[in-house]
């Protein structure tokens, strides 16, 4: 399979992440190697892991809704959904079946996966806004189902999940072992989502994200692709919820809420669409001001999130990465 | 008329279909100002359900601040929030009418949240109760039925609205400016119409609209600041079902789902809140564009 020729000529001014350079140049290099060892190192410098562990998962849901819309060009406005069913799925598993943790995350995450099927062949019947509102309202009506289904626990949420032993060895309880354990599937993922766009899978994504008659015009089957991008960016959502279920002990109607949608937009966004590290700083930087404002000014931190989204939009559209490289391309043609 | 229909008394059967076609009401009037603002300005307002919730806070402060009723908020709510819809016209929304809708969605997006938050640190998540005026309290007894008659006036007003908003755009001169801007904004400014200034009025009129359906809500429902966020993923299916092309179309579209909606909620009342999305699935699958809109 060969790849089309990309076009930089869309139609409009579709979502436009930076242009990322195949590899990555030196400084990202450096910059995500010291990133990295400082992840291997955290449990040991004092950075709390429970914090460091639910970004992670977040970075994990982040980087696989990036797919979506940096990659594929598909905003979805319900992915917690995908997130908050791998959840309660895995949640129920380990603690009422008694489920060892990786079948419970395994079976979350396919769980994910097969909603992401159904949803996605619904939803990508229709293109930009419209996909935009029919994930929102699809995922309404999931979030729905988890309040009345008698196994979620309604409004009180699935509480005291153990997190047991790694196939009957590893203790997970232990909170440097489960750290290592989801630092491990991050990577994973974060390499598995570089692998897809640099494949030619990839390739033809992102000229359906560039203009899609084009695509169709090439050849392509674009529903299949499409499709096959929506279910792998909503099976990695679920394996980012199966897993927090797993850190935090509990799944609650909040990780299927609407606003956890939202938060997965805007940490994508204020990162960077379409740059691979920009979800994850976005991920970051959302959970921790979360975590440091719940204490310092309760309920504003939903208006402070509503202004970082106007912000974003309005002046901050590459987000943190695409600026950074967009300020390097301009200091080297400067450069001459 | 029978005692029982579907084994369930005529008269709570008859009441749940009220109070669908009251929902549907407001579904008509919101999805018709989303369709209206789609049109013209390329942006999904997903601030609408904010600006509906903020109608009827409107609605409420003024009768606790300053003891002005129910009729008086029928002109103030909607004056105030199409105000503020200017504002946001003017410092946010004309920076993007350039770019693809969906920074659109996701600016109001951040609206909602932040109209939504500072709401919930003023008055908390709570319900305030407003009353139904004095002039449309009681009910009627219609022989079959007890006919509550703010319900029906709620009906009547919105109907009327929305008819009078069809007329207005399909109509009269201005209303064929404003399709006309929708389909060429650059031929309708060459002919020496201030589009700008049109755009700007349309969407104050749509989030005017929004508040005064808030206004009507508010004596029937809670008066909370999550009303609006609740009501806007609801309507958007139902726009996603009717189709953005035709006016007339979300409005009969708005109207069915409520009273569908209202038709489960006797039948099977655990599928009463996902129903509509399961048409929206549904007619997804068969009709893609919606039930009113153009085949590409």
């Amino acid at each position: 399979m060969t790849s089309p020729p990309a076009t930089p000529t869309a139609a409009g001014q579709a979502p436009r992440p930076a242009p990322a350079a195949p590899h990555a140049e030196r400084p990202a290099r450096i910059a995500r190697g010291v990133v990295l060892a400082l992840l291997l190192v955290a449990p040991f410098i004092g950075l709390y892991p429970v914090f460091m562990m639910k970004a992670l998962c977040f970075a994990i849901f982040a980087c696989a809704f990036n797919l979506l819309i940096g990659y594929t060009g598909l905003l979805s406005f319900g992915h917690a959904a995908f997130l908050g069913s791998a959840a309660y799925a895995t949640g129920w598993l380990a603690r009422s079946a008694g489920w060892s943790p990786e079948l419970a995350v395994l079976a979350g995450t396919l769980l994910a996966a097969a909603l992401g099927l159904v949803i996605g062949l619904i939803a990508i019947r229709r293109t930009g806004i419209y996909f935009a509102m029919v994930t929102l309202a699809m995922a309404q009506m999931v979030y729905f189902v988890c309040l009345q289904m008698p196994f979620t626990g309604g409004e009180d949420g699935l509480q005291g999940v153990p997190r047991g032993a790694l196939f009957g060895l590893l203790p997970l309880a232990d909170d440097r072992v489960m750290y290592y354990l989801v630092l491990a599937l991050f990577v994973a993922v974060f390499l598995f989502v570089q692998r897809i766009v640099h494949s030619p899978y990839g390739q033809v994504l992102k000229a359906i994200r560039e203009n899609e008659p084009r695509a169709i015009s090439l050849g392509y089957d674009v529903d299949r692709y499409k499709l096959l991008a929506f279910v792998l960016s909503t099976t990695l959502a679920g394996l980012a919820g199966a897993l927090k279920t797993v850190v935090l002990g509990f799944a609650t109607l909040s990780d299927v809420h609407w606003s956890l949608s939202g938060e997965v937009i805007l940490m994508t966004l204020l990162g960077g669409m379409g740059t691979f590290t920009g979800p994850v700083i976005g991920a970051f930087t959302i959970v921790g001001l979360q975590n440091f404002l719940a204490d310092q000014v309760g309920s504003w931190v939903q208006v402070i999130i509503g202004v970082t989204f106007i912000a974003c939009v309005l002046a901050f559209r590459q987000g943190v990465v695409g600026e950074a490289v967009a300020w390097q391309a301009r200091r080297r043609r400067r450069a001459g | 008329m029978p005692e029982s229909l579907f084994g369930i008394p005529t008269q709570a059967f008859l009441g749940q279909l009220l109070l669908g076609l009251v929902n549907g009401s407001f579904y008509a009037m919101l999805s018709l100002g989303l369709a209206v603002i789609f049109g013209l300005l390329g942006i999904v307002n997903f601030a609408h359900g904010a600006l509906y919730m903020l109608g009827a806070y409107a609605a409420w402060f003024s009768l606790e601040k300053f003891g002005l009723g129910y009729w008086w908020a029928l002109a103030i709510a909607p004056l105030a929030v199409g105000a503020l819809g200017v504002l946001i016209e003017r410092t946010l929304l004309k920076r993007l009418y350039r770019l693809d809708p969906l920074y659109g969605l996701l600016l109001t997006f951040g609206l909602a949240l932040v109209a939504e938050g500072v709401l919930r640190d003023q008055f908390g998540v709570s319900g305030q109760s407003y009353p139904v005026p004095e002039a449309l309290a009681g009910a009627t007894d219609l022989g079959f039925m007890v006919l509550p008659n703010y319900r029906a006036w709620v009906v009547l007003a919105s109907l009327s609205v929305c008819l009078g908003t069809w007329f207005l755009i399909e109509k009269t001169q201005l209303g064929a400016l404003l399709r006309a801007g929708t389909e060429n904004p650059a031929l309708v400014q060459a002919f020496g119409v201030n589009v700008p200034v049109m755009v700007m009025l349309t969407y104050a009129a749509g989030a005017a609209l929004a508040a005064l359906a808030g206004v009507l809500a508010a004596p029937i429902i809670q008066v909370t600041p999550l009303m609006g966020s609740n009501l806007i993923i609801v309507v958007f299916a139902v726009v996603v079902i009717g189709g953005m092309g035709s006016i007339l179309g979300s409005v009969l579209t708005g109207l069915a789902l409520g009273l569908i909606e209202g038709l489960t909620k006797v039948l099977y009342p655990e599928a009463s809140s996902v129903v509509v999305f399961v048409i929206m699935a549904a007619v997804l699958m068969v009709r893609p564009a919606g039930l009113f809109g153009k085949e590409k």
